[in-house]
C-alpha cells in the first residue's frame, strides 16, 4: 500500500510554537515514513520528554513518549524483544546529551539497529529555554540570566568514540536532506544517529533559521549566503570498512574530526560515517543464541496445554540436583 | 533454653571461615552436597564484607534429618585455614565441639591480624589475659581445649604437597585451591561421613572439569587418610547416611532465577549489585534451555545503571516479552521515576529486590528488611502496584512466577521482595513443580480477537483492566505517554478525563485485591484450635519463627503464625480477622521500626505492642527468637521492642 503523509499523521492538534524547527523534522519524518515502503505496523516511534517529545502524538505510528532522558533505553529494550520492529528514537539535545547521556554513550557500545534522531536546538525548550549541552561556551540565548559557562558538546564525535555505525547531521527547515538523511539512516544496519540543527525561535535567538540561512550575508546579487552547506555533495565520503587500509580511516577520522568542528562561517550538514560491517547486538546475540531472530523473546511461546510452563525444568535444575544413586 | 542443642547424629551445625576469596564458599558448597548425597537436610548461610579479597568470610551449614530454614548460635564443629577464623569464631563453638585449624598460624598474635576490628581484637585479647593464655592463636586452642572441644591441627601444606607428588605436579602453587576441599574433606572424614559421598559432591560440583576432579579427588583421599591415621577418637556426634526423597541444592537466588525462566521471563535486565547480580548471572549462564518442542531463551542485558534497567524492561515488556529486572536498595532507589512511567502506562514489567542493609551503600552484603514501605510508596504521585514477599526459597521460586502471571493480569509493576538472607542462603529442598502455577496473561490480545475501532489501550472498563495490544500488532496502533492521558493514550490533562484515569487505574488494585486467592496473601501457620500466642512476620524470618513454635510447642505453649506474603494490595480483611481475635501479638521483622506492624497498624488499625526486630546486618537465629518470643509471653507490654543481636 502506498501511504499518503495523511496516513501517518494524527488529526490532533499540535501546540509547537509557530516557526518551531519541530516542524521541519516532524514533516521529514512522515515524509520518510510514506516514501520508504515500510510496514507501517511495525513502525515504532518513541521519543524523551521536552518539546520534541510530542511529535509521537502527532504520528500515526504507535507511539511511545517516555521520560526525560530515556527515550533510547526503551527504544532498545523494544527492539531486543522484538527485533522485527522499526524502531525510530527521538529525543531533544537536554534530553539525549544531558540527562540521557549514559544511555547515548552505552547504545553506541551496544550498535543496535536503530535510529536516533535528536532535536538539537541548544536549549532546554520546554522547561523555558536554559542552555542545552549543546550550546557553545560564552553564548546567551534569550532566557539565559548569565551567558553559557559550559563547552558545548559535539555529538558527531561523542558517537564517533562511542561505537554509533552511522553518524550525520541535517538541518530541519532543509526537509528534502533530512528526510533523505532519515531514510538512509533507517536502512543503515546498525545504530544510527541523525543529530538535527533546529531552530527554536522562542528560546533560542543566536542559532535561528535566519542565521543558518545566512541572511545576514549577501552576495553581490543580494541573495542570502546559506551557513549550512552538504559535506556529501562537496564529494565527502562517509563510508568506513573493515577492511579499508589504516592510513585510510586514520585520514577519515581526522576529517571527521575538522569537519564536525566547523561552525559558524560554514556548517556541514550529511553523513559524516558510515560503517556497515560491524556487527549488531543481534549478530552478537544470534553467536550465543541461534534462534534469537526467528524466536526473539517477544515471539516465544511460554505456555502450552493447559497453561503449563513449556520450560523443561529438570534439564534447567540438573546441575542443582543431588544424585546420589552411583554411590 | 529449651531443646536446642545440635551436637547429635545428624544435627550439626558446621561453620568455615577463612579470606574472601580463599575457596570458603566452594568448601562449604562441597561439603554441604557431600551431606546432601548422604541424605541429609541442609541450610546454609554465606556472611561477607564488601570486598573481593582478603577481608574475612564465613559459611554455616546446618545439618538436619529433617527440613530446617534457619540459622542457630551454636557451632559443633569449626574448620579453618587462618588465624583469623579462629579468633573470631573459636568463642562460638560449643563445649563439645570440634575444631579443625592449620598448624601454621599457631604463633599468629592476635594483635597482628589487622582485618579485625581494634576493638574487637582488644577484646579478645582482654578475654584470653583474664583466662590466662597468651594473646595468640595458641592461646585461643587452649581456651578451647579447656572447654572441652576436640581440636585438630593439620597441616595443609603437607597435604597439598602429598597430594602433586602423587599427581606428579611440580609447581605447588596450582594445587593450592585444594584447600577448600582438604577442609570439607578433613571435616567429613572426622564426622564419619564416607568418603565416597565427598567423591560425589567434587564431581558433581565441577561436573564437566575432569582435571580439577581428579586433583581434588586425589587431595579428598589423602586427607581421609591422614585423618584416619592420625586421629583415632571418635567425636560423640557424627554424619549418618539415611534415606531420603528426591531434593536439589540451591541459593535463593537461583530459585528467583529458574521460577522467572518457568514464569516466562525473556528479557532480563541488571546493573551489577549484590546481592542481585547472582541472579541475572545464573540467567545469563542459562540463556538458552530446551522447552517442550524445541528452544527456549532469555535475553539478559547489563545495563549502563540501573534507570535503564527498569527503562528497557519497560521498553521489552510493550512488544508483549515478559521482562523482568533485578536490584536491590540503591538501584531500586534509581528505578522509581521509571516504575512510575510503567504504572501510568499500565505496562506489566517485573522488579526483584533483594533487600541488604540500608540507607545509601549501608552494609551491601548483609540481610535487612528494611524496604517493605520503600518498595509499597516509592513513587511521585500514586499508582497501583503489587508487592510480594517471599519466606524461603521455594516461595522465591514460585512468587517469581506469581509475579509475572499479576504483572501481566493486572497490567502494573510488580515488586518481589527476596532480602539477602534468604537470597544468600544454599539449602536442600524438594524438587520445584514446573506446571505448578499455570501462566495466566490477563487481557493480552490475541491478534485475531474481536475488538471494536478504533481501539483504545486504555479504554474506561468496570475492573479498570483494559485489554492490552503489543507493539507492532497490525490494527491495534496505540500511544504511551508519561503525561496523564486519554484512553487513546494521548495526552489528556482535562479533569473529568483525569478522575477517570485515575480512578481506572486505580481500581485494578481492588480487581487484584478480589481475585487473588487468600493463601497467596497470608499463610497461616497452626495446628492448634486455640492459640495463646500470634506471630505475624515476612520474608525469611518465617524459618526462624516455623521452628520457634516447633519449639513451644513442646512446652505446651499454643503459637500460630501470620505471614504475610502480599503487603500491596494488602490482605486488610484477612489480617484483620486473625488479629482482632488474638490474645498476644508479636511482630518479628528485620528492620528498625517494625515496617510491616506500621503498616498493619495504617491498613487494619490494630497497633500491634509487642516487636522483635532486627537491624544489625545477620539472619535470626533460632536460639535468640526463642528467647526473645519467651521474653514477651512472660512480660508482655505496651511498647515493647526486643532487638535481636546475634550474629558475628
Ligand atoms: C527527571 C526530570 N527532570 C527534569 C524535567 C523537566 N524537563 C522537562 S523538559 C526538560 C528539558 C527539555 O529540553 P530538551 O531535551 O532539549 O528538549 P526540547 O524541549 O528542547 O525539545 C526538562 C529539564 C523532567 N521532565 N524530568
Ligand atoms: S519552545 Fe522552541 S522548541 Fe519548544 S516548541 Fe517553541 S520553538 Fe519549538
Ligand atoms: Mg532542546
Amino acid at each position: 500500500m502506498v501511504l499518503k503523509l495523511t496516513d501517518v499523521r494524527t488529526d490532533l492538534f499540535n501546540d509547537w510554537c509557530p516557526g518551531c524547527g519541530d516542524f521541519g523534522i516532524e514533516a521529514s519524518l512522515q515524509l520518510a515514513l510514506t516514501e520508504m515502503g515500510i510496514d507501517i505496523d511495525k513502525v515504532v516511534l518513541f521519543s524523551g520528554i521536552g518539546c520534541h517529545g510530542k511529535i509521537v502524538h502527532w504520528t500515526n505510528t504507535f507511539g511511545i513518549h517516555t521520560l526525560h532522558g530515556r527515550t533510547l533505553a526503551f527504544a532498545q529494550g523494544a527492539k531486543l524483544a522484538n527485533p522485527g520492529l522499526e524502531v525510530i528514537a527521538l529525543g531533544g539535545d537536554g534530553d539525549g546529551f544531558g540527562i540521557g547521556a549514559g544511555h547515548f554513550v552505552h547504545a553506541g557500545r551496544r550498535n543496535i539497529d536503530m535510529t536516533y534522531i535528536v532535536h538539537d536546538n541548544g536549549v532546554y525548550g520546554l522547561t523555558k529555554g536554559q542552555a542545552s549541552p549543546t550550546q557553545r561556551l560564552g553564548e546567551q540565548t534569550k532566557s539565559l540570566p548569565q551567558p553559557n559557562i559550559n563547552s558545548g558538546i559535539n555529538p558527531i564525535l561523542l558517537a564517533l568514540s562511542t561505537g554509533y555505525t552511522f553518524i550525520a547531521r541535517s538541518y530541519a527547515f532543509n526537509t528534502r536532506h533530512l528526510k533523505e538523511t532519515i531514510k538512509k539512516a533507517v536502512s543503515h544496519n546498525g545504530l544510527a544517529l541523525v543529530d538535527v540543527l533546529q531552530p527554536c525561535p522562542t528560546y533560542n535567538d543566536i542559532e535561528t533559521k535566519a542565521w543558518y540561512d545566512g541572511e545576514d550575508r549577501r552576495d553581490a546579487s543580494g541573495k542570502a549566503v546559506p551557513r549550512i552547506y552538504d559535506v556529501n555533495s562537496q564529494g565527502y565520503d562517509p563510508v568506513v570498512t573493515s577492511k579499508m587500509p589504516q592510513e585510510d580511516f586514520d585520514r577519515k577520522i581526522e576529517q571527521i574530526f575538522r569537519l564536525s568542528n566547523e561552525w559558524g562561517n560554514k556548517i556541514p550538514i550529511g553523513v559524516f560515517y558510515q560503517e556497515e560491517d560491524r556487527p549488531t547486538y543481534a549478530d552478537r546475540i544470534l553467536q550465543r543464541i541461534p534462534t534469537y531472530v526467528e524466536m526473539p523473546p517477544a515471539k516465544q511461546d511460554i505456555f502450552g496445554t493447559d497453561n503449563k510452563s513449556v520450560v523443561d525444568l529438570a534439564e534447567l535444575s540438573r546441575e542443582l540436583a543431588i544424585d546420589a544413586t552411583e554411590i | 533454653m529449651g531443646d536446642c542443642d545440635l551436637s547429635d547424629t545428624n544435627r550439626i551445625n558446621w561453620k568455615i571461615g577463612g579470606a574472601q576469596g580463599s575457596g570458603v564458599d566452594s568448601s562449604a558448597r562441597i561439603f554441604s552436597r557431600a551431606c546432601a548425597l548422604a541424605g541429609l537436610w541442609v541450610y546454609g548461610t554465606r556472611e561477607y564484607y564488601s570486598n573481593i579479597k582478603g577481608l574475612h568470610s564465613y559459611f554455616e551449614v546446618r545439618l538436619s534429618p529433617t527440613p530446617v530454614n534457619c540459622k542457630v548460635d551454636g557451632v559443633t564443629f569449626l574448620a579453618s585455614f587462618d588465624a583469623e577464623t579462629l579468633i573470631r569464631h573459636a568463642e562460638t563453638v560449643e563445649n563439645s565441639g570440634a575444631i579443625i585449624y592449620n598448624n601454621t598460624v599457631l604463633q599468629t598474635p592476635i594483635e597482628k591480624v589487622d582485618t579485625i576490628n581494634m576493638e574487637v581484637r582488644q577484646r579478645v585479647i582482654r578475654r584470653l589475659e583474664s583466662g590466662g593464655f597468651t594473646p595468640d592463636v595458641a592461646g585461643i586452642i587452649k581456651e578451647a581445649e579447656g572447654r572441652g572441644i576436640h581440636i585438630y591441627p593439620v597441616q595443609y601444606d603437607d597435604i597439598i604437597g602429598q597430594t602433586a607428588k602423587k599427581l606428579g605436579e611440580t609447581q605447588l602453587s596450582r594445587l593450592n585451591k585444594i584447600i577448600n576441599v582438604l577442609a570439607a574433606s578433613f571435616s567429613g572424614a572426622l564426622l564419619g561421613l564416607d568418603r565416597s559421598y565427598m567423591f560425589k559432591a567434587i564431581e558433581q560440583t565441577f561436573a564437566s572439569k575432569q582435571k580439577i576432579i581428579q586433583m581434588n579427588v586425589e587431595g579428598a583421599a589423602i586427607a581421609y587418610d591422614f585423618t584416619e591415621n592420625n586421629f583415632k577418637e571418635k567425636l560423640p556426634y557424627s554424619i549418618v547416611p539415611i534415606k531420603n526423597s528426591e531434593r536439589i541444592y540451591i541459593s535463593g537466588n537461583e530459585a528467583v532465577a529458574l521460577g522467572k525462566l518457568v514464569g516466562g521471563c525473556r528479557v532480563q535486565t541488571y546493573y551489577p549489585i549484590t546481592p542481585a547480580s547472582d541472579e541475572s548471572e545464573f540467567l545469563e549462564a542459562h540463556e538458552y534451555f530446551n522447552v517442550s518442542g524445541g528452544k527456549g531463551s532469555i535475553l539478559v542485558v547489563q545495563t549502563e545503571d540501573e534507570i535503564a534497567a527498569i527503562t528497557m524492561a519497560t521498553g521489552a515488556a510493550l512488544t508483549g516479552a515478559r521482562a523482568g529486572t533485578s536490584t536491590s536498595g540503591p538501584g531500586f532507589s534509581l528505578m522509581v521515576e521509571g516504575m512510575g512511567w510503567a504504572g501510568i502506562n499500565e505496562v506489566p514489567v517485573v522488579i526483584t529486590l533483594y533487600s541488604r542493609g540500608g540507607p545509601s551503600t549501608g552494609m551491601p552484603t548483609r540481610t535487612e528488611q528494611g524496604d517493605l514501605k520503600f518498595a509499597l510508596n516509592a513513587s511521585h504521585g500514586e499508582f497501583p502496584r503489587i508487592v510480594i514477599c517471599s519466606g524461603d526459597v521455594k516461595e522465591c521460586f514460585y512468587d517469581a512466577i506469581r509475579a509475572f502471571n499479576y504483572a501481566e493480569r493486572y497490567q502494573l509493576p510488580v515488586i518481589h521482595i527476596v532480602d539477602k538472607g534468604l537470597a544468600n542462603c544454599n539449602v536442600t529442598i524438594t524438587p520445584l513443580d514446573a506446571s505448578a502455577i499455570p501462566i495466566e496473561r490477563g487481557k493480552l490480545i490475541t491478534p485475531d480477537g474481536q475488538h471494536q475501532q478504533p481501539y483504545k489501550r486504555f479504554l474506561f472498563t468496570e475492573d479498570g483492566v483494559s485489554e492490552r495490544a503489543v507493539l507492532g500488532m497490525p490494527g491495534y496502533r496505540f500511544w504511551n505517554t508519561g503525561d496523564e492521558h486519554d484512553e487513546m493514550g494521548h495526552i489528556n490533562e482535562e479533569p473529568d478525563n483525569r478522575v477517570r484515569m485515575m480512578d481506572k487505574r486505580m481500581r485494578k488494585l481492588e480487581t487484584a485485591d478480589k481475585e487473588i486467592p487468600v493463601e497467596e496473601k497470608i499463610a497461616i501457620f497452626s495446628d492448634q484450635k486455640s492459640v495463646d500466642l500470634t506471630i505475624v512476620s515476612w520474608g525469611s524470618s518465617k524459618g526462624a519463627i516455623l521452628e520457634v513454635m516447633e519449639l513451644l510447642k513442646k512446652e505446651g505453649v499454643a503459637a500460630e503464625f501470620l505471614q504475610i506474603r502480599t503487603a500491596s494490595p494488602f490482605p486488610v480483611e484477612q489480617v484483620k480477622k486473625y488479629l482482632s481475635r488474638a490474645k498476644l501479638i508479636v511482630d518479628v521483622e528485620q528492620n528498625y521500626s517494625a515496617q510491616m506492624a506500621k503498616v498493619i497498624a495504617e491498613k487494619t488499625g490494630i497497633m500491634i505492642e509487642n516487636v522483635i526486630v532486627k537491624y544489625n546486618g545477620r539472619p535470626i537465629s533460632l536460639n535468640e527468637l526463642y528467647q526473645a518470643i519467651k521474653l514477651v509471653i512472660s512480660a508482655p507490654r505496651k511498647n515493647r521492642r526486643v532487638v535481636l543481636t546475634h550474629g558475628a
